[in-house]
Formats: structure tokens, sequence, C-alpha cells
């Protein structure tokens, strides 16, 4: 598109994020949707301070939640700890490949790539790109929609330690692994819904003063 | 004003414009999809938030999985899964659990039911904007579909060791994914603002 694109926010404008409508700006008190009531902001308020701040801290969590076993199984022939790699791996020699390959995806490739992802639009929106915009948008938008699968391991997890229960003569409890995988799929998540994929178009302009 | 509207992922301004009926608008500049052409009638949604209200009531009331070996027999409900991290000192990963699978789902049913049934009578709801700000708040975080994937593996894992038994809360739940992927889908909050109009 060309560069006299007029945003919203050009035309004094502000959108509701909640059902859309298009309201002035006020001049000075904070705005509310008057249809909904929902607070009015130009762009999603502390986008990038709070972005930047979950994803620092799903990349630190990454590395425990890789390392440390995610689930401790003790039967009768002794016990095994597992971290995701080798729960991929036992599944892969077991024969059930499709699985092992989901697995994988889900669980190690889907966090990491969403984190550098995430870095690149960030990245990107500080440097002031004014070039590949459009694909940095759809980026994003494939984070928002594929964010979710990686709680999969979460689940296989959950329901093991809910199953295999002492009458069967083993036991399964979670591990540490686990806490900080989980919590690293939900704050990759934060960092994803805090960020304001507008910015990604701001990038070259004065902010905050339209016009 | 109201024929302008600015696209949610680039703030560009366009016109509102009508589509045939399988389209689907596209921003002229980031291409992220803005609407679709809704129905101002409510009974599609309205049905299919109802058979997802009944379907998770049955998925939350039966086991969803059993396990079987030698004779000794352990079973999975939804709540159950979560009560299981919280009983291993893991609250905050039964809450994670809890939340996805059980808190999101029940909120977007409600939300839906107390926004269409009124609607669908011809009165307002007097608190729609709370009910579609929660509806949309919660919307990333419902995660049943994935929830059925981890069942699957986990089941995977167990094959070789005993049993799996498939319990009447699993055959609920598959069908709930469908039905509240459905409801969630066939509503559209714009033709509740539009009925909404209407009822006053």
């Amino acid at each position: 598109m060309t560069q006299r694109a007029l945003t919203a926010s050009d035309a004094g404008l502000l959108a509701c994020l909640t059902c859309g409508l298009l309201s002035r700006r006020p001049r000075r008190s904070a705005a509310a949707c008057p249809r909904c009531g929902r607070a009015l902001h130009r762009r999603k308020p502390y986008a990038l301070v709070r972005s930047w701040t979950f994803l620092v801290a799903a990349m630190v969590l990454y590395v425990p939640a890789n390392l440390l076993p995610v689930m401790e199984t003790e039967s009768l022939f002794g016990s095994q700890s597992d971290t995701i790699l080798s729960g991929v791996v036992y599944l892969w020699k077991t024969g059930s490949w499709p699985l092992a390959v989901i697995v994988f995806v889900a669980s190690i490739m889907v966090p990491l790539l969403k984190m550098l992802a995430m870095l690149a639009i960030l990245i990107a929106v500080h440097v002031g790109v004014r070039v590949h915009r459009e694909d940095l948008s759809r980026l994003y938008r494939v984070l928002e929609l594929i964010g979710r699968w990686s709680m999969l391991d979460v689940y296989v997890v959950a329901v093991l330690v809910t199953l295999v229960q002492m009458q069967l003569l083993a036991t399964i409890s979670p591990g540490a692994g686990a806490v900080a995988f989980g919590a690293v799929v939900v704050l990759t998540m934060l960092a994803t819904i805090s960020f304001d994929p507008r910015l990604i178009w701001d990038s070259g302009r004065v902010l905050g003063r339209p016009r | 004003m109201s024929s302008l509207l600015a696209c949610p992922h680039c703030d560009l301004l366009q016109r509102n414009l009508e589509i045939a009926r399988d389209a689907i608008a596209r921003c002229a500049r980031c291409d992220a999809a803005l609407y679709r052409p809704y129905d101002e009638n409510l009974d599609r949604p309205l049905a299919f938030t109802l058979a997802a209200a009944i379907l998770f009531a049955v998925a939350n009331a039966f086991p969803i999985v059993g396990l079987e070996l030698r004779g000794v027999e352990t079973s999975a409900t939804l709540v159950g899964t979560a009560r299981a991290l919280f009983d291993e000192n893991m609250a905050l990963l039964a809450s994670v659990v809890f939340f996805t699978t059980v808190i999101v789902p029940a909120v977007q049913l409600t939300a839906m039911l107390y926004v269409l049934l009124p609607l669908r009578l011809g009165y307002a709801p007097r608190y729609m904007p709370l009910a579609l700000r929660a509806l949309q708040a919660v919307r990333p975080w419902g995660m049943v579909e994935v929830f059925l994937l981890g069942l699957l593996v986990s089941l995977a894992k167990l094959a070789g060791m005993a049993t799996v038994v498939p319990g009447t809360g699993l055959w609920a739940f598959g069908l709930l994914l469908l039905a509240i992927a459905a409801a969630v889908a066939s509503f559209d909050a714009r033709a509740a603002w539009s009925r909404l109009r209407l009822a006053r």
C-alpha cells in the first residue's frame, strides 16, 4: 500500500478493541467507548514494555523447562525421570513416530520459534523497519493462532499423573520441568497478547502526535 | 462514521462494504481478516451454544478415560486431572489446567447464553458489554482441543502398559470441542450489537 495510508489514529479516531466502534479522541480526558464502555487507547498501553518483560521471562524459563524432568515414573522396576525431549525419544522408539513428531513440534519447536518470532517483531518495531511489514503482521497473526498448542505436554503430564496410580504398581508424578514449561507457554502467550500489532505499522512515524 | 472501520491489526481506516455471503473482508494493507457477513438471525449460534452446554455438563460428569491392569482400574475426569496435579503440590500447574479446560469453556458458554438467549426472546441483556468483553478476553485461553490431543498422546504412552478404557466423558468431550468451535465461529458480536438496537 501507499505511504499515505490514513489510519484511525491519523484521523483523530480511537477504535474500540472490543466492539470495533470508532469514536473521536477527546482532547484531554481518558476515553471510554460510548457503546460498550471499554477504555479506549490509541495503542494498547505499555505494549512494548509488557511484551518484552513476558518474552524475556519466557526465554529464561525455557532453559529449565527443557533441562529439568517434566515427570518421574516409579515402579517395581525402578524409577525413571523424563524430560520433554526424552519423552519424544520414547514415543519415537516405541513406534508412535507420528505422535513423536507432533510432540516435538508442539513442545520444542513451536515455543522456540514463537519466542524468536516475537523477538524479531519487537526488534523490528524498535528499529522502525519500513519493509516487510505485511510479513511481520502475518507472522504475528500466526503466533496468536498457534500459541495454545504448546500446552500439549502439560496435559500429557496431567493425564498420566491422574491415571497412573499406586494400584497399578507404578506412579507418575509431575516434575519441576513441567511447571517451568507451563510457565513458558503462558508467558509467551501473554507476550503475544500484550503486544499491539498496530505498532508494526507505526514504525517510522512520529508517535503520539497525530499529523 | 459507522460506514468506516479501523483494522484492529494495523489501524488503517477503511470503508465498511457489503460483501458476498461466503466472502471475507480483508484489510487492504495488512491482509488481516476484518469481518464476514453476519446473520441477524441468532438461532444458529444459540443452538450450538445450547448443545455445547449440555455436552460440557456430560463431559464433566463422567470419567473421560480409564486404565485397567489385572482387574484394577483407575479413571480420570476433567476436574480430576487438575485435582491430581494439585495433590502433587503443583497448584500453579493445576490452576492452569483447570482454567484452560474447565473455567474458560464455562465462561464462554455462560457469556454466549447470557447474550443470545435474551436477544432471541427480544429483550436486552443488561451486562452485554461485560459478557462480550469476557468472551473476547478468555478466547485465546480455551484449549479443549489441545487437551484432547494431549489425552491421545498420553494414551499412546500407556498403551503398552495397561488397557485403556474410553469413558462416556470422552465422547461428550470430543463432541463438545466441535460444538464450542461451531458456537464461537457462528457467534458474531456485530449481530448481537445490531439486535440490541432492535431490542431496546
